[in-house]
């Protein structure tokens, strides 16, 4: 184990797999400037700067994947991908599907997004449940330098195209990283902590948000479990139903926006599928209908907090406890 | 690989019957239409000498893009028309398995890599394939067919500047054909053509009359073979026109008639076949011939096509993910 920063684990993973198969290379935007370590490594042919034009850095990725290249694009903030979608969601999600399986998209677009440098709303979007929307794509968003590592690593590996955002309030923030390999496969959850009376649902900075809650409720006698869902798509549906039909409530908790949100489509899921084992309203807490200013305060209040968690849990546990469920 | 394609040296009998099987193929589709519902279908009459003339100077080894108007293109690559119109059809033995429809036909096996009905897509794709050959090694080359219209997008600059400067070996094809959509280029695109647009981006260009496939297949045969030597991009003009409507079923009722009386005289079967005779290449006879195994190549085709399954309801989600 060694410690590092999220942006650093990344990084790792990169030169690891770079290493590994000389099919990967990388380009974006600023990419051979500030990834010096890779460039040195793995010299000006795999490791490229583009112009800032994310159109064609996403359809030339799109195309290299295509015909037996790995790339990984750096696209940089995520609401740039508006200019990518096109080559993103008709050319890498669709094709596969379209050419009837005669073509294969395995590549990784990275972007950051979140509260944390005060940048504003066209640099800090989380629009990450766009991409869980179109087919033929997977996403990631990570909450620790470990899974970035693991993550990274197993996304250069898959076939498919991978949206991996990166939380900016996360960006600098160290963690314990595994040497080595160390994959963490896509569409597997972690539970981040054990419980029985609640289970708090999440993805990247609010994870850690969640688990902040978690430590004040057990002084209160409440019992929460944290469930790190670390990629989007595929949702490990298992992990959320088992946590819930132990628990019984659930609230699920994202900087991005609530309609239709991940936590419309986990609070579905879990209607449709554990509604026998709930004792309580599912509770969505999320960033608002807004775009995310950049004034420091204001940003740091878009993501849901600590103390909202907290009330939200008490509300589940009171209620259950004055009242038995009406089904 | 095997290719039906005409390689370089290809008579000028073998260009004529590249360019028949297309109108045989798109009058076929014409035909269906004519007999009842039928999927959408863009043609390419009118352009099959822009396809032949450039998939008849290409290698084995190079590689095609292209858009929604590809019939010509496949067929000249040497795709099975009866696959094609299979697809065409929704058919689990088109190239796609029904999948693509006639808009996005692709035939690995062919070097055609994608077929993007964005118009743009095969633009924002290209320089990646091309960086694929460019890293993977091989004398390949990527041919990029594009309109008139996907100039006009912001992707086509993008593609351009890319592939310049990342000295990539991309044959940029514009069949400037006059229509974008249901719109003609002068009320939206600056100048008459595409190819000057290639010189601010370090391009080398060529504008040829797209309706005379011997002129088309000596310029794309210069424009391939400094593709293949300085692994540099090069951008081909073929100026040509769009017979039909936009799509089928066909309407031209917003074309000045005069318009159309005036490239129907340069049809480039009708310019071939009487430059042919003139030079007592053939006779009325050959040429008749040559009409008759195209129309029976492709009703053999259509019978395979109309005769093949539909995809089974079970394969509706399958294979979205690798």
């Amino acid at each position: 184990m060694t410690q590092m920063t999220f942006h650093d684990a990344v990084d790792q993973a990169l030169h690891e797999e770079m290493a590994r198969d000389s099919r990967v290379l990388m380009f974006g935007e600023g990419t051979a400037t500030k990834r010096k370590g890779l460039l040195k490594a793995f010299g000006p042919q795999r490791v490229r700067n583009t112009p800032l034009a994310e159109g064609i850095i996403a359809g030339t990725a799109a195309g290299a994947a295509a015909t037996g290249l790995r790339p990984v694009v750096d696209l940089l903030f995520a609401p740039f991908l508006c200019f990518a979608m096109d080559e993103l969601v008709n050319s890498a999600g669709k094709l596969r599907y379209m050419s009837g399986g005669q073509f294969s998209f395995p590549m990784v677009a990275l972007a950051m997004t979140g509260g944390g440098w005060s940048v504003g709303a066209q640099h800090n979007h989380n629009l990450e449940a766009w991409f869980v929307h179109a087919p033929g794509l997977k996403v990631v968003m990570p909450a620790t330098p470990a899974d970035a590592k693991g993550l990274m690593k197993a996304a250069i590996r898959d076939e498919n195209p991978v949206l991996f955002f990166v939380d900016i309030g996360l960006a600098f923030a160290p963690g314990e990283v595994p040497e080595g390999e160390a994959l963490i496969p896509l569409g597997q959850a972690a539970v981040r902590r054990e419980g029985t009376d609640l289970t708090l649902i999440s993805y990247a900075k609010t994870v850690h948000t969640c688990l902040a809650a978690a430590e004040a409720l057990a002084a209160e006698g409440v019992s929460t479990e944290v469930v790190d869902l670390r990629t989007l798509k595929p949702l490990d549906e298992a992990t959320i139903l088992a946590s819930v039909r132990k628990t019984g409530r659930a609230v699920v908790v994202h900087e991005a926006s609530r309609l239709c949100g991940v936590g419309a489509e986990v609070a579905a899921l879990i209607s449709e599928q554990a509604f026998d084992a709930l004792r309580a309203p599912i509770i969505r807490l999320t960033g608002p209908d807004a775009p995310a200013p950049a004034s420091y305060p204001l940003e740091q209040a878009f993501a849901p907090q600590a103390d909202a968690i907290v009330a939200a849990a008490q509300q589940l546990v009171a209620r259950t406890l004055e009242a038995a469920p009406i089904w | 690989m095997s290719l039906s394609t005409p390689q370089p040296g290809s008579t000028r009998l073998e260009l004529l019957a590249a360019m028949l099987r297309i109108r045989a193929y798109e009058e076929k589709i014409v035909a269906f239409h004519a007999a009842g519902p039928f999927p959408n279908v863009c043609t390419s009459v009118g352009q099959e000498a822009a396809a032949v003339g450039v998939v008849s100077a290409l290698r084995a080894e190079d590689q095609i893009l292209t858009n929604h108007r590809s019939a010509g293109h496949l067929l000249a690559r040497g795709a099975d028309p009866g696959r094609m119109l299979a697809e065409v059809m929704g058919r689990s033995t088109g190239y796609c398995r029904g999948r693509s429809g006639t808009l996005h036909i692709s035939v690995k096996e062919l070097g055609v890599v994608l077929t993007s009905t964005i118009v743009g897509g095969e633009l924002s794709l290209a320089p990646g394939v091309a960086l694929s050959r460019a890293m993977l090694g091989g004398e390949g080359i990527v041919v990029c067919f594009f309109g008139d219209g996907a100039a006009c997008e912001g992707i086509f600059h993008e593609s351009l500047n890319l592939a310049s400067v990342w000295n990539l070996p991309v044959l940029y094809v514009c069949e400037n054909n006059q229509w974008q959509a249901f719109v003609h280029r002068k009320e939206t695109m600056v100048g008459d053509h595409v190819a000057p647009w290639a010189a601010p981006y370090g391009i080398d260009s060529l504008t040829v009359d797209g309706n005379d496939v011997e002129s088309v297949r000596k310029a794309a045969l210069h424009a391939a073979a400094q593709v293949r030597e300085t692994r540099r991009p090069f951008l081909l003009e073929a100026w040509t026109y769009r017979q039909r409507g936009h799509m089928e079923p066909h309407d031209q009722s917003y074309v000045d008639p005069a318009e159309i009386e005036a490239w129907m005289a340069k049809d480039p079967i009708s310019r071939l076949e009487a430059r042919l005779l003139a030079e007592g290449e053939c006779t009325t006879a050959d040429l008749e011939a040559l009409h008759a195994e195209a129309r029976r190549a492709i009703d053999e085709a259509a019978e395979f096509a109309s005769t093949s399954p539909y995809p089974d309801l079970s394969d509706l989600a399958t294979g979205v993910y690798a």
